[in-house]
C-alpha cells in the first residue's frame, strides 16, 4: 500500500472539524455519557488497568490512522490482549449503544481507523503472537496486531512468505491489512489480502465470537469471511487469523528501465502483458517522482527518464530467464533507454528503495501532498496520464505518479504547499478530479488504500443507490445497531430496523426527525 | 408442492407481462423432485428483475437455474413455484484482451466463454467439473476444479457481479478492475450460495493467459501416507505446479498426477524435476487427459452419492485412510479424486448402495475431515441416501448467515431450503 508514516502522507495535519460523517446520526445514541460510563466500567472489570487508556494526553496519540488531516479524540481506548478481552470491550459497546473503531497499526491512508469522540478505540498492537508456521499446511496463524513482515520473517527460514505486501509492511498489522484488503505492488500476480486469508476468529458487533473459514478451503455456508476482508471494521473485528504461506520462488529477477515518457513506458506496460507474461510485479514512476525519490534515496534511477519502470519477474528458473529476454527486448522496443537488472537481494533492495520510499520522498520537493489512490483498467492508462497531466497544467497543481501499472492502481501524489492560500483546497479539486477520471474510465475509486472516511462521499458516484442498499443488507445482518465503525465507507447514514415482515417497533427517533432514512 | 397462498393464473398473467417466455413447468423442469408450476425465461438483467417483481408481489418460491446440471445439488428446495432459467442470457458480453478481463451473463456456459476468450490466447482459470455448466450455476455452486491449486477457485477470480434480489432490485458490486476495494464484496456471499440470496445475471472475471505448454506426470501409490509423501514432495518444491491430483478407490492403486503450465523449456525442466520428486514409477505425459477436470461420479449410472472433502493439506493421509477403513468396513466402492493440492477431494459412491452404509462413510469421513481443519459435504445423493445423511453438515456462525439471508429475502422465497441449516 502506500506511504509508511502518517505525517508524510497527508494534505498537512488540517486541524479543524471533524467532517460531518464523523459526527452525525449513529454517533448520537453514544454521545450519551451515561452509556459510557456503563462501558468504562464494564471495561475495567474485564481487562487488566494498563490496557484502558481515558487519559486525555494520551488519547490524543491515538487521534488519527495514517491520514492524518482527520483527527478526533477517542472517548476510551482499550489494548485488549486477547480475543475474549476483546469480545468483552465489543459487548459492553453493543450494550450500551457506544459505537467502536478497531485499529491495527494506525498505517492506513483512508481513515478508516478514525476514532469516534463518542466511541472506544480497540487498539490490538497487544495481540501480537504468531501462533503457527505450518508449512506442509501452507499457513500461518497469527494474531490481528502482528506486522504483516514479521508474517513472512517467521516463514522464510520454511521457503515460505506471506505474498500480499503493502509498502507499509514494516509496519502495518495484519487485522488492518484484513479489515481494508490490503494489496501491495506484487498483487498483480499473487491477489490481495482476501486471496491469502482463509480463516479467522471473528468477534461480531454483538460480541460473540465465531469461527469464520478455517485451514481447509470451500467451508460449507456463505463465505462470510470474504464479505469481512475489505469491510473496513463495519462488519467486526476479526482476531486470529489463518493466512495463506506461498512458497518461495525458485528465481527472482528484478529490472530497471528508463524510458523518455509515461506513454512509452505504458506502452511497453502493455506489451508486457499482452506477450502473455504475468510478472510479480510492474511499478511506474513518472519525472516528478523520479526526481523525488533521486533527492531522498539517491537509488540512482536513469538520468533524464520521463519514466521508469520496476519490473519484477518471479518462478521457476528457466521461465524468468525466458521471461526477462522477452521483457527487455519489449522495453527496447518502446524506447527503454538505460535497463538495470538486479539478481541478487541488495541489487533489488537498492531498485526497489526508490519506488518504496516515493511517497515520504515526495515531501522533499514540496511541502504537502495529498495520495491519491484509484483503478483504471491497464489499457486506458496512455490516456489517463495524459488527462492528468493536462489537470495539472490547468489548474497549475503539480501531480507525480507513482503506481502499479500492471493493474492500473494509480498513485498520484497532488502536490501543494498548505502556507499558500487556497491550494489545499486546489489541490483537493485535482485529487477528486482524478477520481472522476477513474470512474469515467470503468474503474475505481480505491484500489488498496480503502473509503474510509475520506472517499465515503465518493461511492454514489460509482454505485448506484441500489448498490449501496444492497450492500447495506450485509451491514444490516451484521451490525443492525450500527455500532461498529459507523460513519465509514458509506456516504449516508442509515439505519437497519427490523427485517421486513417481521413486527416493527416504534421508528428511531432519527428516522421519526427526518435524520436518517431506516433502511 | 405450491403452497395455497399463491394464484397461479394472476401470477402467469404478471410473469407473462415482465417476460416473454412465460411456460407450463414440465417433469423435466423438476428441481431435485419438487416440480414447480412454471418456468420463466428472460432475455435480460431488467427481465430478471421484472420476473422477481412479479414473483415477490405473487410470493412465488423462485429457483434460479442455469444449464440446469447441478440442480439436484444441495437439498431439494422445499417449495418451489418458478423457476428463473437464465439459459437465454448467454452473451459474453465484452472480452477486453488487452485488461485480461471477460464479461459474461450468467446463462453462457463456461465452454463459450473459454472459447471466446481462447481467441485471444487467454482463459478463464475455472475447470469445466461438469460438461455444459453455466457461469451462474459455477458461480452458485462454487464448482473447482484441479487449477484451483494455481489459480484458486472463482472467489479468486470474480471481479465484478451484476444480481437481481428476491424484492426484484438490481445490484452491482466490484466492477471491472482486477484492484478494487470500494463496498464490500457481495461476489464473495453469491459465491457458493446455491441461489438463496439473488440471483446472479451477469459477472466479470479476470483471465490469465493461457500456456504455451502442459505436461502431467504421475506416480502410483498404494498407502495413503505414500500420496502424502508424494503431494508434499510437489509442494514442498518449487516446481509451481497448476495442479496436484489424487485418485484413488481404496484399496487399489492410486494415482498422483501433477499439472505443468508454461513455455516449453520450463515446462520440460520441471518435468524432469518432478519426475525426481514422484520417483522411478512416475510417468509424463504432454497435454491434458480427456477426463481431466471430471468428478468421480461422472458418467456412473442412476444418481451416485457426490461427496466434497476438505481438509488441511497435511490432513490428506488420514482422510484417505479413514476413506480406506470405511469403505472395508461397509464394503461399499468409494471412488476418490481431487485436488489434494488445494486440500479437497470429491468422492462418489454408487447410487444403489445402502442408504445406511452410506450415511456411515458420510460419518465417519466427516469426523475425519473436521479434525483436520475441514469438512464434508454430501453434494448429490439419491433421496432414500439424502433422507439417512446430513447433507451439510455442523456449519459454524450459522446464525450469522441466517441474518444475512434474513436481509436480503427475509420471505424465504429463494431456493428455500436448498442450503446450511434450511436457509
Amino acid at each position: 500500500m502506500s506511504g509508511m508514516h502518517g505525517t508524510e502522507t497527508t494534505a498537512g495535519p488540517i486541524e479543524g472539524p471533524v467532517p460531518p460523517e464523523a459526527t452525525s446520526a449513529t454517533g448520537e445514541a453514544g454521545s450519551n455519557p451515561q452509556a459510557m460510563a456503563a462501558v468504562v466500567a464494564a471495561v475495567e472489570a474485564a481487562l487488566p488497568p494498563d490496557a484502558v487508556v481515558s487519559d486525555h494526553i494520551r488519547l490524543r496519540t491515538y487521534e488519527c490512522d495514517g491520514l492524518a488531516h482527520y483527527r478526533v479524540t477517542p472517548a476510551l481506548v482499550v489494548l485488549p490482549e486477547t480475543t475474549e478481552q476483546l469480545a468483552a470491550v465489543v459487548r459492553a459497546c453493543s450494550d450500551h449503544g457506544v459505537p467502536f473503531v478497531a485499529r491495527g497499526s494506525g498505517t492506513g491512508l483512508s481513515g478508516g481507523a478514525l476514532p469516534r469522540a463518542d466511541g472506544v478505540l480497540v487498539v490490538t498492537s497487544r495481540m501480537r503472537t504468531i501462533h503457527e508456521i505450518r508449512p506442509e499446511d501452507q499457513r500461518a496463524v497469527v494474531d490481528p496486531g502482528v506486522i504483516n513482515l514479521d508474517v513472512t520473517h517467521a516463514a522464510g527460514p520454511k521457503g515460505y512468505y506471506y505474498a500480499p505486501d503493502p509498502s507499509s509492511q514494516q509496519i502495518c498489522s495484519i487485522g488492518g491489512n484484513l479489515a481494508e484488503n490490503s494489496g501491495g505492488a506484487h498483487c498483480l500476480k499473487y491477489g490481495f489480502t482476501t486471496n491469502h486469508v482463509l480463516g479467522a476468529e471473528f468477534v461480531t458487533p454483538q460480541g460473540d465470537v465465531v469461527q469464520l473459514g478455517g485451514m481447509a478451503p470451500d467451508s460449507p455456508g456463505y463465505d462470510l469471511l470474504g464479505a469481512v476482508v475489505g469491510s473496513e471494521g463495519t462488519l467486526g473485528i476479526a482476531t486470529r487469523t489463518i493466512v495463506k504461506l506461498t512458497r518461495l520462488p525458485q528465481e527472482v529477477r528484478t529490472v530497471l528501465a528508463g524510458f523518455a515518457s509515461t506513454d512509452d513506458a505504458g506502452a511497453a506496460t502493455s506489451a508486457i502483458i499482452g506477450a502473455g507474461i504475468v510478472p510479480a510485479a510492474i511499478e511506474m514512476m513518472d519525472a516528478l517522482a523520479i526526481e523525488a525519490a533521486e533527492a531522498a534515496t539517491h537509488c540512482d534511477y536513469p538520468a533524464g527518464a520521463g519514466a521508469v519502470l520496476v519490473i519484477e519477474l518471479d518462478g521457476a528458473a528457466v521461465e524468468v530467464e525466458h521471461e526477462f529476454a522477452q521483457v527487455e527486448r519489449i522495453c527496447q522496443e518502446h524506447h527503454a533507454f538505460a535497463t538495470r537488472v538486479a539478481t541478487d537481494p541488495a541489487e533489488r533492495a537498492l531498485i526497489w528503495k526508490g519506488r518504496k520510499s516515493a511517497f515520504a520522498a515526495v515531501g522533499r520537493i514540496s511541502p504537502d501532498y495529498i495520495v491519491q489512490d484509484g483503478v483504471i483498467p491497464r489499457t486506458a492508462l496512455p490516456g489517463v496520464l495524459r488527462s492528468i497531466a493536462e489537470l495539472s497544467e490547468s489548474s497549475g497543481v503539480r501531480v507525480a505518479n507513482v503506481f502499479h501499472a500492471g493493474d492500473g492502481n494509480l498513485h498520484p501524489l497532488v502536490l501543494f504547499d498548505d502556507a499558500v492560500e487556497g491550494a489545499a483546497e486546489a489541490a483537493e479539486a485535482v485529487s477528486g478530479a482524478i477520481l472522476d477520471l477513474c470512474i469515467s474510465h470503468g474503474g475505481s475509486i480505491t484500489g488498496e488504500h480503502g473509503v474510509g472516511i475520506d472517499k465515503a462521499a465518493y461511492m454514489p458516484k460509482m454505485f448506484s443507490d441500489e448498490d449501496l442498499d444492497t450492500m447495506q443488507l450485509v451491514r444490516c445482518a451484521f451490525d443492525p445497531d450500527g455500532v461498529a465503525n459507523p460513519g465509514k465507507v458509506f456516504p449516508t447514514p442509515r439505519l437497519c430496523g427490523e427485517v421486513p415482515g417481521k413486527k416493527k417497533g416504534a421508528p428511531h427517533p432519527l428516522v421519526a426527525a427526518g435524520k436518517a432514512t431506516a433502511f | 408442492m405450491t403452497t395455497l397462498d399463491v394464484d397461479l393464473a394472476a401470477a402467469r398473467t404478471a410473469l407473462s407481462a415482465a417476460c416473454g417466455e412465460v411456460a407450463d413447468a414440465g417433469p423435466a423442469d423438476a428441481v431435485d423432485g419438487v416440480t414447480p408450476a412454471l418456468v420463466a425465461r428472460p432475455g435480460s438483467t431488467p427481465e430478471v428483475a421484472e420476473v422477481l417483481r412479479a414473483a415477490a408481489a405473487h410470493r412465488l418460491a423462485v429457483v434460479p437455474r442455469g444449464r440446469g446440471t447441478k440442480l439436484t445439488w444441495g437439498r431439494p428446495p422445499e417449495r418451489a413455484d418458478l423457476v428463473v432459467d437464465l439459459s437465454r442470457m448467454d452473451a459474453v458480453l465484452d472480452h477486453a484482451a488487452g485488461d485480461l478481463i471477460v464479461e459474461a451473463q450468467a446463462g453462457t456456459t463456461l465452454a463459450e466463454v473459454q472459447r471466446t476468450v481462447a481467441g485471444a490466447g487467454q482463459r478463464l482459470a475455472l475447470d469445466e467439473t461438469v460438461p455444459g455448466g453455466s457461469v451462474g450455476g459455477t458461480l452458485a455452486t462454487n464448482a473447482s476444479g484441479p487449477g484451483r491449486v494455481a489459480f484458486g477457485t472463482a472467489r479468486d477470480l470474480l471481479i465484478g457481479v451484476t444480481v437481481v434480489r428476491a424484492d426484484g432490485v438490481v445490484a452491482k458490486a466490484g466492477g471491472r478492475v482486477v484492484k478494487n476495494v470500494a463496498g464490500y464484496d457481495l461476489g464473495k456471499l453469491v459465491i457458493g450460495s446455491f441461489g438463496t440470496l439473488a440471483v446472479v445475471t451477469e459477472a466479470v472475471f479476470r483471465l490469465h493467459p493461457l500456456p504455451a505448454a502442459r505436461s502431467v506426470v504421475s506416480a502410483p501409490f498404494e498407502r495413503p501416507e505414500e500420496a502424502q509423501r508424494l503431494v508434499q514432495a510437489v509442494l514442498q518444491a518449487q516446481v509451481v505446479p497448476s495442479a496436484v491430483e489424487v485418485s484413488w478407490r481404496p484399496g487399489g492403486t492410486g494415482t498422483v498426477s501433477v499439472l505443468l503450465e508454461g513455455i516449453e523449456a520450463g515446462v520440460e525442466g520441471r518435468t524432469a524435476t518432478t519426475r525426481q520428486l514422484l520417483g522411478e514409477a512416475s510417468s509424463a505425459a504432454a497435454g491434458l487427459p480427456e477426463d481431466w477436470a471430471a468428478l468421480p461420479w461422472a458418467g456412473r449410472p442412476g444418481r451416485p452419492t457426490a461427496l466434497k472433502a476438505t481438509f488441511a493439506l497435511s490432513g490428506l493421509a488420514r482422510v484417505l485412510e479413514t476413506a480406506r477403513a470405511v469403505a472395508a468396513d461397509t464394503g461399499l466402492d468409494l471412488d476418490l479424486r481431487g485436488s489434494a493440492g488445494a486440500g479437497v477431494l470429491h468422492g462418489a459412491l454408487a447410487a444403489d448402495a445402502d442408504p445406511a452404509a452410506v450415511a456411515r462413510v458420510v460419518e465417519r469421513l466427516r469426523a475425519e475431515c473436521t479434525d483436520v481443519g475441514g469438512a464434508l459435504v454430501v453434494l448429490d445423493a439419491a433421496p432414500e441416501v439424502a433422507a439417512a445423511v446430513d447433507t451439510w453438515g455442523p456449519v459454524p456462525a450459522l446464525d450469522l448467515m441466517r441474518r444475512v439471508k434474513e436481509r436480503f429475502d427475509p420471505e424465504r422465497r429463494l431456493a428455500p431450503g436448498r442450503f446450511v441449516g434450511g436457509i
